[in-house]
């Protein structure tokens, strides 16, 4: 936008290179990671890495697109840890019911806790982060009330669901990759993808326009809420127990920084959804990269932390208008 | 419903100042509600609790509370800055926890060492957080929330991947600062005492203060008005790092131990003491008695949930949750009210 009134051509052109660089890092960095780790890592080549990688990701990934939602419409959602764990309670409570059954009870519980969320937000006014961090707090709360230690998942098709496969492929990343595209659809194609972008660039235009600004807040903070429970409920499957103590615990740092990460601005108005897949494969392959040079644990979170500051500057122009 | 009652922060020029002479008889009782509603709360738990169970007004009982409330109110105290500048600060969790373990480590140096190294420590990363979010303007809760992450790699390294747990000797005069009475109250709580009563004076009559507040109420307004708006900002963020790191530091010589587990889901309860304690999240309006007064809730809140054998600790989580959403959601309808009246 300044390029053009601005003039000049290195400044459009160095202009032009940082705005790329903005869009496509992600990529980027994922290419040289996994470059670096082809040349450095022994075995990171085969189908087996792959598809532990793979793997690990999906539950954050998942927990990423529903963020996604949120930060679009310039909010955020901290409770989405918090759902996993409510998720992974409720479902070992109800599978005496049936696996399905279980499924959806876990499903809806996070989806009422995404109502609270989006009532506290839109109908009164609530900031987001407020909001949410209330029914971070209590939502792990409940989660411990309802399931108070850690419990075996003993259910075939639970445990099929977590290790299976279908040609090669795990459950749990076709999942993934259904939901991810699923995401990709609605934010581009769909009415209430575009009401959510109007609403995160701008809620007063947004409302004088006529949108239902409420009704589709709502919806967001419900989308986000039912795919973190479902990222619990696939996470359960894996480890084959519930643990609502730990399940999801710094979850909502993961998933913001996967999707700030990807391109999507903390402003709203905006969700890059490839981009947040990109990003939540390039912190698992960083952390992976690090586990397996035997840097400790320690030095692991640290260098998430730089991660996420640079990704964050160099996102800052972004925001700007 | 008007434009300016929906969007997602108060709108920042309304924000709620000392009362107009004019003020009508239901303005002035939503003010006093939103300023004072902890308070009676407070004196309604504390009621009800002594009524309610015999061992709650007994005088081990009322030590041990008042002490493991002075470390969360001294996170608080800095928060409730950070607060009042519009910001938020989600790493004094970790800071707390790196503070106690640092301070332990240090103690075999002397009492100087134990205190100082958490503070500079501690205080250091508040400064580089208020920086990027003063500076680089960047958001405060990504900063912060990376600022935990890094805190707690950084704790990590120091003890052996937590494996290491350090002690404080308990004749050393560090441990004092943490174990000792005077007049039969615990020193922590003196500390803090004397710190919320300078942090008060701070806030309330030094230029610095009323930069805090102008700069919470609007930024713009107050850069025009020639605040120094980023100093302001960067210096509450040290503030709160130095804060949190301090409570480590005297919770680790209470404990006789840097305990490298503690502090995680303080942030929570320390925004939440702030928020129950009447300063608003939007900015630009708050007071320290509140916060202090928030810190002792949650803790009679949880002494009461600890004297009800049956329950699980895991009740004291909901409740707080559900306290903060009905306090936020009350603050937000007296804000309005007083706004539309």
């Amino acid at each position: 936008m300044t390029d053009l009134s601005l003039g000049g051509r290195t400044r459009v052109d160095r202009d032009r290179l940082l705005r790329l660089l903005q869009d496509y890092g992600v990529h980027l960095g994922v290419a040289v990671l996994l470059l670096v780790n082809i040349a450095i890592t022994p075995h990171f080549l085969s189908a087996e890495n792959f598809r532990t990688q793979a793997v690990q990701v999906a539950p954050v990934l998942i927990v990423a697109l529903g963020m996604a939602l949120a930060i679009g419409s310039e909010g955020v959602d901290l409770s989405v840890g918090s759902v996993m764990a409510l998720s992974t309670s409720l479902l070992s409570l109800y599978l005496g019911y049936g696996m399905w059954i279980a499924l959806l009870v876990a499903v809806l519980g996070g989806a009422a806790v995404g109502v609270a969320n989006g009532a506290l937000i839109a109908f009164i006014g609530v900031q987001p982060i407020v909001a949410t961090l209330a029914l971070m707090v209590a939502g792990r709360g409940l989660a411990q009330v309802l399931l108070p230690q850690l419990k075996d998942v003993h259910d075939p098709t639970m445990a099929s669901l977590g290790s299976g496969d279908l040609l090669g492929v795990p459950y749990l990343v076709l999942i993934a990759v259904a939901l991810a595209l699923l995401v990709a659809f609605v934010v581009r194609r769909t009415t209430f993808g575009r009401q959510l972008l109007a609403i995160g660039d701008s809620r007063p235009a947004a409302r004088l326009a006529g949108l239902p600004v409420r009704r589709v807040l709502i919806l967001v903070y419900v989308c986000s809420g039912a795919l973190a429970a479902v990222a619990g409920v696939l996470a359960t499957a894996r480890l084959t127990a519930s643990d609502p103590t730990s399940l999801g615990n710094l979850m909502e740092l993961s998933a913001i920084t996967a999707v700030v990460v990807g391109g999507t601005p903390l402003s709203g108005g905006r969700v890059r959804v490839g981009g947040t897949v990109a990003g939540a494969v390039l912190i698992q392959l960083l952390t992976a990269t690090l586990i397996k040079h035997d840097v400790s644990p320690s030095w692991t979170q640290i260098a998430q932390a730089v991660v996420i500051i640079l990704a964050v500057y160099a996102a800052r122009e972004r925001g700007k208008r | 419903m008007t434009v300016g009652t929906q969007s997602p922060v108060a709108p920042r020029d309304t924000v709620i100042q000392d009362e107009p002479p004019g003020a009508t008889r239901s303005e002035r009782l939503s003010a006093l509600a939103q300023q004072h509603g902890a308070l009676v709360t407070l004196v309604i738990a504390v009621l009800a609790a002594w009524l309610s169970f015999d061992t709650f007004m007994t005088t081990d009982n009322m030590q041990n509370m008042a002490v493991s409330s002075a470390f969360l109110a001294v996170v608080a105290l800095g928060m409730t800055f950070v607060i009042v500048t519009g910001g938020i600060d989600l790493s004094v969790g970790s800071l707390f926890a790196l503070g106690g373990v640092l301070a332990a480590w240090g103690s075999q140096y002397g009492t100087a060492v134990a205190l100082l190294l958490p503070l500079a420590v501690c205080g250091l990363i508040g400064l580089v957080n208020g920086l990027l979010i003063a500076r680089s303007r960047l958001a405060p809760f990504i900063v912060t929330l990376a600022a935990l992450l890094g805190a707690r790699g950084i704790l990590l390294a120091v003890t052996d991947e937590g494996s290491k747990t350090y002690l404080v000797d308990k004749d050393s005069f560090f441990a004092t600062l943490g174990q000792g009475k005077l007049l039969g109250i615990g020193a922590p709580v003196w500390i803090t005492v004397g710190l919320f009563v300078a942090g008060a004076v701070v806030l309330r009559r030094t230029r610095f203060g009323q930069y805090v507040y102008a700069v919470g109420g609007n930024e713009d307004a107050a850069a025009l008005m020639g605040a120094p708006v980023a100093r302001t900002k960067t210096a509450v963020y040290t503030l709160s790092g130095l804060c949190a790191g301090l409570a480590g530091a005297l919770n680790a010589a209470w404990l006789a131990s840097g305990v490298t587990i503690l502090g995680s889901g303080m942030e929570l309860e320390a925004i939440s003491a702030v928020v129950i304690g009447g300063t608003l999240l939007s900015g630009g309006f708050g007071f320290l008695s509140g916060s202090l007064v928030g810190v002792l809730l949650l803790k009679v809140i949880q002494n009461v949930i600890n004297q009800i054998g049956s329950l699980d600790s895991a009740y004291q989580q909901v409740v707080s949750g559900g306290f903060l959403a009905v306090v936020v959601i009350a603050q937000t309808w007296l804000g309005r009210r007083r706004r539309v009246l």
